[in-house]
C-alpha cells in the first residue's frame, strides 16, 4: 500500500485567498493510500520544507504531491528537499492549484472542487512514480570545430586554451574565412587582415588544435560526450610536410586564366595556388579541375620545378576518424548574388542591377579585394572593366534583404556599416571622388557605430540618398543610376564609374546537407537553429551541438567573436566533468513484446532508437527488437504514443501513470473514491448533492 | 459571481448525468510541459480568469498523446477532451507536435466514421507567450460543450450504463 504525503500551501494567501486550503488537506487526507496530508503557509520556505522532511521520515513515505505553485517554479526546490530526506526525487510532485486555480478562479465552491481534484489526480500519478536515477553519460573531452573563419577560429583557441583538444576542420585551402578578405573592419579601421592573421597563427600552431584544412565533415556518428566524426582530406595534391611554401609551382603553372575565389573573380589564378600570401598552411592545392596534368595529362611543370619534391600527383582522399564530445558549427555565409545562375536558386530578383553582366557592377566583398594591399590591384581603387580610377561611385544597399517579395525578409546587419565603411575606404584613395549611397535605412546600433557612420558623412563626405534604385544600365564610359532621393521629392540619375551592390548575406549554398548529418535544426533561409532565440543563442536544440558566428544568422565580426567564445564556454562546461548527468525522463522498450516493427525508431526526432539484434550464446539470431538510448533520448514520448504492441513507454509520464491520472477525474458509475462523497466531507453547506 | 451548489456528472450511480441545472462540463485537457503549460501559467500569473470546467493533466509533448487517453477520458465521463501543443516548428523536442497532428487528422475521420462527435475535441497550439489564448481556447470550449450538453451518446454507445 502506498503511503504518500499531500502537502497543500497557502503561498500566503495567493492560494488561500480562493481555495479552502484546510479542507484541501483534510480531503486529501482521506484517499486511500495517502498516509498523511497538512496544508501550511509557505511550502517552499525553511519550516515548510522541514515539515515535509519530518513527515517523510516519520511516516516512513514513499511518495510526496505537494499541492502548491507550478512545477515550473518549485519542482527541483522540493524533489532537492526530499531527496534530503532520503527519498528519491521522482517520487515528488507537484499539483498545481495556483496558476492553474487559485489565481484563475473565484472564491466559491467549484474552486476548491478543482484543487481537491488536481491533488488527487497528483496522488493517483505519484502512487505509480517509481525511483529514477539520473543517466551518467561519459564526455570525450576533445571538441570538434567545423568552420575555421574567425568564428571557428576564435572558438578552437578557446577550448584549447581551456585545455582541451579541439579538431578545426576547414573547406578551402587556409583558414581565415572571410574576414581574411577583408581590407579594414568597422568602426575602427584596422587592417583586417593584420588583425586575423596572429589567431591564424595560433590556431596552426597551437599545441591542443589539429588542423585540417581542404577538409570537409563527411559522417557524424553518436551523440553528446561521444561523437564520432568522419573527416574527408581532400587531395592537394602536394605533401605539405616536404613543401616548403617557396611559392615556385605557382610562377611556373602554364594554367593561368581561372577566377581566384579569394578575389572573387576579380583576378586570376593558377592551377596551383597558395589562396593568399598569409594563408595558414601557407601550402599550395592543386585544382584539379583546371590542371592540364589532370585534365589532358602533360605539363608536370610544377613537380619539374618543385626544389623539395612535394609535388604529389597520385595522392588521394584520405578519410580520418576523430572522437569527439563537442560539436561547435561555425561554417560562417556566402553573400546573395543577383546573377541568373547564382548558388540561391530559390531567391532571385534585381536582374535589372546588371550584377554579372557588367563588370563594373560588383558586390561588396569584391570592394574589399579592390580595397584591400594584398587585393588584385594593390589597394588602388580601380574599375574591373578598364582599371581606370573611377570618380564616382554608388553604393546600393539593402539587396535581398528586407524584400519578402524577393524571399528574404530579414535585414542582412552589416551591410550598412560596411557601406559607410565603403565610402569613407573610397575617399580616403580617391579625394576627389563622390561616393553616393543609396539608402533605406542606417543601422548602426554597435559601440562607436553612429559615430562612424556620421563620420562617413560629415568628414569624409558621401552622399546618402534615401531612396532606392529602379534602374542601372551602361551608357559608354559611365553606367546611369536612376533612383530616387524621397527627402526631396526628385527622380535623381548619377553617372556612375562603378557601382557597389550590398547583398543579402546568406548561409553557406548547400549547407543544409552538413546540418542534417549532425541532426541539428534550421530555418527557412537555412540558418541553423539557435536552442532558445533569447536564452540559448549559442547552442542547438541537439544537446552537445553549439552554435558560433554568422552560420546562424547575420552577424559583424565582434559578435561572432563573442559567440564563438560562448559556444567554446558551452564546451568546456560539457568537458568540466568526466560524466555528464541527464534527467532520467527516457523512453524505455519492453524487449519481450517489441515486434520489431520499427515505427519508433523513424518517428523518433533525435534518432534516439536503434534496431538491436538479440543472439543466443553461438551467435543465432533470436529476435530483433528496438533498443532505446538513454544518452540521447530526450524523453518527448512520441515512441510511446507510436508503439503499436504497447511496448515503450516514457518513464515519469507512462500509460499507467497517465490512465491513473484520467481515472481519478471522474468514476462514471462506480463508487472509486468513497472517501470524498460529499456527505463524508466536512464543511460548507455548498457541498449538498443537488437534487 | 456565486454558483449554485455544484455536483459532479458521476454522482448518480447509474451514470446519468443530473438535472441540467446542475450539470458543468467537464474538460480533461491533456497540455504539453513546455508550452501550453507555460502559456496557462501565465494565464495565471497575469491573474486571468476563466470558468474552472477544465482539469489538466501534464505531459512532456503533444507527441506523447495517444488517441486511447481521449477514448478513456469520454470513457469515464469526460465532456470535451483538449489537447494543446507548440506551435508547429516550434515543439521543444523539435517534431513530437507534427505526430500529433498527424494522428489527430486521421483518428479525427477514423472516428466520425463511427459516428462520434469529434467537435468534442478539439486541438490547440498555444505557446508559452500565449496565456490569452489559452484563456480565450478554455472559454470557448466550455460554451461549445456546454451548448452540447454531457457526451450522454458516447457512454450509450460503448454501453457503459
Amino acid at each position: 500500500m502506498s503511503k504518500i504525503g499531500v502537502f497543500v500551501c497557502h503561498c500566503g494567501e495567493n492560494i488561500s485567498r480562493t481555495v479552502d486550503c484546510a479542507r484541501v488537506a483534510k480531503a486529501s487526507g482521506q484517499i486511500r493510500g495517502v498516509a498523511v496530508a497538512k496544508d501550511y503557509k509557505y511550502m517552499c520556505s525553511d519550516p515548510g520544507q522541514a515539515l515535509i522532511k519530518n513527515a517523510i521520515k516519520e511516516h516512513n513515505l514513499d511518495g510526496v504531491v505537494v499541492s502548491a505553485c507550478s512545477p515550473h517554479m518549485h519542482e527541483k526546490t522540493f524533489r532537492k528537499a526530499v531527496a534530503e530526506a532520503g527519498l528519491n526525487p521522482f517520487l515528488c510532485e507537484m499539483a498545481n492549484i495556483r496558476e492553474h486555480c487559485s489565481w484563475v478562479h473565484e472564491k466559491e465552491e467549484p474552486t476548491t472542487r478543482k484543487a481537491i481534484e488536481l491533488v488527487r489526480l497528483m496522488v493517483e500519478k505519484v502512487k505509480r512514480n517509481m525511483s529514477l536515477e539520473p543517466i551518467r553519460v561519459n564526455v570525450t573531452k576533445r571538441a570538434l570545430v567545423i568552420g575555421g573563419g574567425v568564428a571557428g577560429i576564435q572558438a578552437a583557441l578557446d577550448i584549447a586554451d581551456g585545455g582541451h583538444e579541439v579538431i578545426l576542420v576547414e573547406k578551402d585551402p587556409s583558414v581565415g574565412g572571410h574576414m581574411a578578405q577583408l581590407s579594414e573592419t568597422f568602426p575602427t579601421l584596422d587592417c583586417s587582415q593584420c588583425i586575423l592573421t596572429p589567431k591564424m597563427v595560433d590556431v596552426g600552431s597551437h599545441p591542443n588544435i589539429k588542423l585540417y584544412t581542404y577538409s570537409e565533415v563527411e559522417k557524424i556518428e553518436g551523440f553528446v560526450g561521444n561523437f564520432k566524426a568522419t573527416i574527408r582530406k581532400k587531395a592537394r595534391s602536394v605533401d605539405i610536410d616536404k613543401c616548403t611554401g617557396c611559392g615556385e609551382c605557382q610562377l611556373k603553372c602554364p594554367s593561368k586564366k581561372i577566377p581566384s575565389e579569394f578575389d572573387r573573380g576579380l583576378k586570376n589564378r593558377t592551377a596551383i595556388y597558395i589562396p593568399f600570401p598569409q594563408a595558414v598552411p601557407a601550402r599550395p592545392v592543386i585544382d584539379r579541375e583546371h590542371c592540364i596534368y589532370f585534365t589532358k595529362g602533360k605539363c608536370k611543370a610544377c613537380q619539374k620545378v618543385c626544389p623539395a619534391d612535394a609535388v604529389d600527383f597520385e595522392q588521394v582522399d584520405e578519410f580520418v576518424e576523430e572522437e569527439v564530445g563537442g560539436i561547435v558549427v561555425a561554417t560562417g555565409f556566402d553573400l546573395y548574388t543577383t546573377e541568373k545562375q547564382g548558388p540561391y536558386p530559390d531567391y532571385s530578383g534585381y536582374g535589372e542591377y546588371g550584377y554579372g553582366e557588367d563588370p563594373d557592377i560588383i558586390d561588396g566583398l569584391q570592394f574589399e579585394r579592390l580595397a584591400s594591399a594584398s587585393g588584385p590591384t594593390g589597394g588602388a581603387i580601380q574599375r574591373p572593366s578598364d582599371g581606370k580610377e573611377p570618380k564616382s561611385v554608388v553604393f546600393l544597399k539593402c539587396i535581398g534583404s528586407r524584400h519578402p517579395s524577393k524571399g528574404i525578409e530579414f535585414c542582412s546587419k552589416i551591410c550598412c556599416m560596411y557601406t559607410a565603411k565603403h565610402t569613407m575606404l573610397y575617399k580616403h584613395k580617391v579625394h576627389h571622388g563622390t561616393a553616393y549611397v543609396f539608402y533605406m535605412d542606417i543601422r548602426a546600433p554597435g559601440k562607436s557605430y553612429d559615430e562612424f557612420v556620421r563620420r562617413a558623412i560629415e568628414e569624409d563626405g558621401a552622399v546618402y540618398l534615401r531612396g532606392r534604385v529602379s534602374r542601372i544600365y551602361r551608357s559608354g564610359d559611365h553606367l546611369i543610376v536612376k533612383g530616387a532621393d524621397t527627402l526631396s521629392g526628385a527622380a535623381v540619375e548619377i553617372e556612375a564609374d562603378m557601382v557597389v551592390l550590398a547583398t543579402a548575406v546568406m548561409p553557406q549554398p548547400g549547407i543544409e546537407g552538413l546540418f542534417q548529418k549532425l541532426g541539428i535544426s534550421y530555418d527557412q533561409y537555412k540558418f541553423a537553429s539557435e536552442a532558445h532565440p533569447k536564452l540559448r543563442p549559442v547552442e542547438c536544440a541537439t544537446a552537445g551541438i553549439f552554435l558560433a558566428g554568422a552560420c546562424q544568422g547575420p552577424k559583424d565580426i565582434p559578435e561572432s567573436v563573442a559567440q564563438a567564445s560562448g559556444a567554446a564556454s558551452k564546451a568546456l562546461i560539457l568537458f568540466s566533468r568526466d560524466e555528464m548527468l541527464r534527467e532520467p525522463v527516457v523512453a524505455k522498450v519492453n524487449e519481450n513484446t517489441c515486434v520489431a516493427c520499427w515505427y519508433c525508431v523513424e518517428v523518433c526526432p533525435f534518432k534516439a532508437i536503434t534496431k538491436k539484434d538479440i543472439t543466443d550464446r553461438k551467435g543465432n539470431l533470436i529476435k530483433r527488437v528496438a533498443e532505446v538510448n538513454p544518452s540521447v533520448c530526450t524523453g518527448c514520448g512520441t515512441c510511446a504514443a507510436t508503439c503499436f504492441s504497447n511496448s515503450v513507454d516514457l518513464e515519469g509520464f507512462t500509460d499507467e501513470q497517465i490512465y491513473s491520472e484520467i481515472n481519478s477525474l471522474m468514476a462514471v458509475g462506480q463508487d472509486l473514491f468513497p472517501e470524498l462523497e460529499p456527505e463524508k466531507e466536512e464543511g460548507g453547506p455548498s457541498d449538498e448533492k443537488a437534487a | 459571481m456565486s454558483e449554485s451548489p455544484q455536483s459532479e456528472t458521476q454522482t448518480d450511480g447509474a451514470g446519468q448525468p443530473e438535472a441540467a441545472t446542475s450539470w458543468e462540463p467537464r474538460i480533461v485537457a491533456f497540455i504539453c510541459n513546455w508550452c501550453t503549460y507555460t502559456g496557462a501559467d501565465l494565464a495565471g500569473t497575469s491573474r486571468m480568469k476563466y470558468p474552472p470546467n477544465v482539469r489538466v493533466i501534464k505531459i512532456p509533448c503533444t507527441g506523447r498523446f495517444d488517441p486511447l487517453f481521449m477514448i478513456k477520458a469520454f470513457e469515464r465521463g469526460a465532456d470535451g477532451v483538449l489537447v494543446s501543443g507548440c506551435h508547429p516548428g516550434d515543439c521543444h523536442y523539435t517534431a513530437g507536435n507534427y505526430n500529433a497532428r498527424r494522428k489527430y487528422t486521421v483518428f479525427k475521420s477514423l472516428l466520425e466514421t463511427l459516428g462520434m462527435d469529434m467537435d468534442r475535441v478539439w486541438f490547440s497550439w498555444i505557446s508559452a507567450s500565449e496565456g490569452g489564448k489559452w484563456v480565450d481556447t478554455i472559454q470557448k470550449f466550455t460554451e461549445v460543450i456546454r451548448e452540447k450538453g454531457p457526451f450522454v451518446e458516447y457512454r450509450e454507445m460503448i454501453d457503459v450504463g
